[in-house]
């Protein structure tokens, strides 16, 4: 079976309602959360049942057609980008919740359940699901388990790969593989470990358990004012040395602030040079006198402001602030880039001082939000795409704090997976030896390279590299400006 | 069959274990194999056949911590003892509690054999604190996973397919962990229930509260343990939820819920974390709390010693007989675990065995030529 096979081999397959080959069909399947890149894959097939995704891949397998799985394209490392000369195996379809177990605590789901909707459903039970994007309402499991997606509450509670406990799927060649269980204390070597965060290059997760926590009796959550960043930064030092395991701590720089305050109202106070986010969760009384060390320490920290949620309204308000800062960043720029960097904690301030610095040189505005507790950095490099230049000179700025994280001896990313958007620069966070190994998995996962391909690695070839580039460039002048 | 003029190799650097690989890697109809060892707290892991043992006991040393920043690395032979000495000192540690600490195991052999303690429950387990390895793969190829910093999405985490490997796929030299503040308080309340089914029942109830213990063990007999750790001044407060949620159903309880004094509750802790308790070879079996009466039953007509930890997600098995009589057990439970301590067979792994069509792909990357293999 060639390339030229596949349609009608799937047509025997899927219905025609679900197989989309027509430009209108396609254009919105052309690019992820990361608009820059953008390509029109031959066709969008959208499976409703595990077994005919396993049916869609094999045939893939046959054909040697490439394939992206993609959920909700929320992906800010242009993740989901389709591939020119392949199909997009959309999951969205895919939305059951199999099985939510109280008594083991377990989730038992599809790749296209909502993230925010595991948490709907065990809510009920007392339960919910801890990781949270801040695309968590509609981002999905899948690609939350491809991308090991992050949230606001790592540095206690982890990310998605801490939550998943098994896993079935279909790796690229159409076998199927069970990996994991249902324990929270399994034996053997941690398979699941090594799928998620594999960002499709090995298969499709068809089947995914997932971890239930309790929920919390009660949360305090305080927003703090300051006149600089820096002391924001100390403040979370001294929290993390007071002993203090805060579910989050979360920083917005002044930029942010204006931003996040026109798009949502959040009362963030708009003179602050930084706001600090910090939220205790646990057992009522627990939390009451953790709370009085935290509100001690964030006075004494600088603060010129304190306020203290005193009901969900008022915390929600404080979260809806935060979680839309990304998406509000829209109102102050026609276009930018989100990075995801992590630096040591203890290096965030030398960061910050860099990030402003390479703005400056570059004449670009940086907005910062981050994960305080994880020293994990959301630079908001803002451009306008219309201006000529504007992009490549944002991208250089990009560029340049992905390498000023690499030797603060951090990451290039810390939830947004690596991508189209970073592969150029995995090479420079690991070793030769690393990547060879990296690289020696995916093709024995993947002989033919057709799961996700282009993704993670820097292409090899420049027709390689040609593919994915030459395709933003063609339709990217044509397509309208995506709203963020 | 090559003959080795050393059969037991002890490598006091990284360097020097990629010799030792090397030197003892199989060649084509080879049959020997490299058998990584360290603190020897685990010894039915330790089945030599006709390996040459690598010892890394030598390669020992914590080379770097910030308490700061919460992590810290060391080499994989380092004492997990030693480790957690280092880390009290600036009131840290790592929650999940390495099993065997006070039996020599090392941090190497902690993440090689996948073990959590009690704290596993809360916290998480030993896959959640790590966050990077160095590990030795089956070319004598020095290979790294992960990072030093705690949250890190760049690339495969290749380091969590050696994680629980028991040294089957390739030798960690070096480990980079994410630690967390000590609880300024703790607690241990227990109940002692009629039987097992009412334990059983607590358990569900104990983990369906709010309370948020930080560890939960239950023993066959009936008894249920509830650790609770936080702030000093809620302590009591706390206490008394544990107790009324423990205590809810009367008519199934044999002795009401009581705090355990600070002594006893160490001793209980240390010797759940030490296995002091049993006498017989031990196994750790993955279970969960829905599956453990009907688990129970068999291994107590078998003659077995149970204790169950991490809040009824693990059983501790003390098994009297042959290890295939507790394979076979096992595999038809559809449970999966591991032989720890007591005679070494040629495969640990017990019962249901993991994803070879997965596992095998892993091999022909980090070991080819299966210098590691079972």
């Amino acid at each position: 079976m060639g390339p030229s096979d596949l349609l009608p081999a799937i047509a025997r397959v899927l219905p025609p309602a679900r197989i989309v080959t027509a430009a209108a069909g396609l254009a919105a399947f052309e690019s992820d959360g990361l608009t820059t890149f953008r390509a029109r894959p031959r066709a969008v097939v959208l499976p409703e049942t595990g077994d005919e995704v396993i049916a869609v891949v094999r045939l893939c397998a046959e054909a040697g057609v490439p394939f992206v799985a993609r959920g909700s394209g929320t992906s800010l490392s242009g993740g989901a980008v389709p591939h020119v000369d392949g199909i997009v195996i959309a999951l969205n379809r895919l939305t059951r919740i199999l099985e939510i177990d109280p008594v083991d605590r377990v989730a038992v789901v599809e790749p296209g359940v909502i993230n925010l909707d595991v948490s709907a459903a065990a809510i009920p039970l007392g339960m919910y699901y801890a990781p949270d994007p801040s695309s968590q309402a509609i981002c999905t499991i899948g690609g939350n388990v491809a991308f090991n997606s992050g949230g606001a509450h790592c540095f206690r509670h982890g990310m998605t790969l801490n939550h998943v406990l098994g896993l079935k799927a279909v790796l690229a060649d159409g076998t199927l593989v069970t990996l994991g269980g249902r324990s929270l204390d399994p034996v053997g070597p941690d398979l699941v470990g090594g799928f998620v965060g594999s960002e499709g290059r090995f298969g499709i997760a068809l089947e995914i358990t997932l971890r239930l926590l309790p929920r919390p009796a009660g949360f305090r959550t305080v927003l703090a004012a300051y006149h600089s960043l820096e002391a924001a930064g100390d403040a979370v030092s001294r929290i993390v040395r007071s002993g203090l395991l805060p579910g989050a701590m979360e920083i917005m720089d002044h930029l942010a602030i204006q931003a996040a305050e026109a798009a949502v109202h959040a009362g963030y106070p708009l003179d602050a040079a930084a706001v600090l986010l910090v939220e205790l969760e646990g057992e009522a009384a627990d939390i009451d006198a953790q709370f009085v060390d935290l509100e001690a320490l964030i006075r004494a920290s600088g603060a010129y402001n304190v306020r203290i949620a005193q009901n969900a309204a008022e915390r929600m308000a404080m979260w809806k602030g935060r979680k839309s800062a990304f998406s509000a960043v829209g109102r102050l720029s026609p276009d930018f880039i989100v990075q995801d960097g992590v630096v040591p904690r203890s290096r965030l301030g030398e960061a910050l001082v860099g990030i402003e610095a390479i703005g400056r040189k570059h004449g670009i505005r940086v907005a910062n939000v981050f994960h305080a507790g994880d020293g994990n950095l959301h630079p908001l490099i803002l451009f306008d795409g219309r201006i000529a230049g504007a992009h490549d000179r944002a991208e250089a700025c990009a560029a340049e704090i992905l390498r000023l994280c690499i030797a603060l001896g951090g990451s290039i990313t810390g939830e947004h997976g690596v991508g189209l958007e970073k592969r150029d620069f995995l090479a420079e966070q690991y070793g030769p030896e690393d990547i060879a190994c990296m690289k020696r998995l995916q093709q024995i996962m993947d002989p033919r390279d057709i799961a996700n391909p282009g993704k993670v690695f820097a292409p090899v070839t420049p027709a390689d590299a040609a593919r994915h580039f030459a395709a933003t460039a063609a339709t990217a002048a044509a397509s309208e400006r995506v709203p963020s | 069959m090559r003959t080795f003029p050393a059969s037991l190799l002890k490598p006091t650097t990284i360097p020097e274990v990629q010799e030792a690989v090397l030197y003892a890697a199989p060649g084509v109809g080879d049959t020997t194999r490299v058998r990584p060892v360290a603190g020897r707290s685990k010894p039915a892991l330790h089945h030599a056949g006709d390996g040459v043992v690598v010892d890394l006991a030598g390669l020992t040393g914590i080379t770097e911590y910030q308490p700061d920043e919460c992590t810290f690395t060391a080499f994989a032979g380092t004492p997990v003892a030693e480790i957690e000495r280092r880390l009290a000192e600036h009131g840290q540690s790592l929650p999940f509690e390495p099993p065997l600490a006070g039996r020599g195991a090392t941090i190497g052999g902690t993440v090689a054999s996948g073990l959590n303690g009690p704290g596993r429950y809360h916290h998480g387990g030993v896959r959640d604190f790590l966050i990077g390895g160095t590990f030795v793969d089956g070319e004598g190829r020095l290979v790294r996973g992960g990072g030093k910093v705690v949250k890190n999405a760049a690339g495969f985490y290749l380091h969590h397919l050696l994680l629980g490997s028991l040294g089957r796929l390739g030798i960690f030299v070096e480990l980079t962990f994410k630690v967390f503040p000590v609880p300024r308080a703790q607690r241990t309340l227990t109940v002692t229930c009629a039987g097992l089914g009412d334990a059983l029942a607590a358990l569900d109830r104990v983990r369906r509260s709010t309370t948020d213990p930080d560890a939960v063990e239950l023993t066959p007999e009936g008894r249920v343990l509830v650790r609770i750790a936080g702030a000093a001044d809620a302590i009591d407060a706390r206490a008394e939820s544990v107790a009324a949620v423990l205590g809810h159903d009367r008519a199934t309880i044999a002795e009401p819920p009581a705090a355990l004094s600070p002594e006893d509750a160490a001793a209980w802790w240390t010797a759940s974390r030490d296995f002091t308790w049993l006498a017989t070879p031990l196994a750790k079996v993955a279970v969960t709390p829905s599956r453990i009466h009907v688990l129970d039953a068999a291994l107590a007509g078998a003659g077995a010693t149970r204790r169950y930890g991490a809040g009824g997600e693990v059983a501790w098995v003390g098994w009297p007989g042959a290890w295939a009589d507790l394979d076979a057990l096992l595999v038809e439970h559809g449970l999966s675990g591991v032989a720890l301590i007591g005679p070494a067979p040629a495969d640990p792994m017990l019962g249901v065995r993991p994803d070879d069509a997965f596992l095998s792909r892993i091999r022909q990357t980090i070991d080819p030529r299966g210098t590691f293999r079972g």
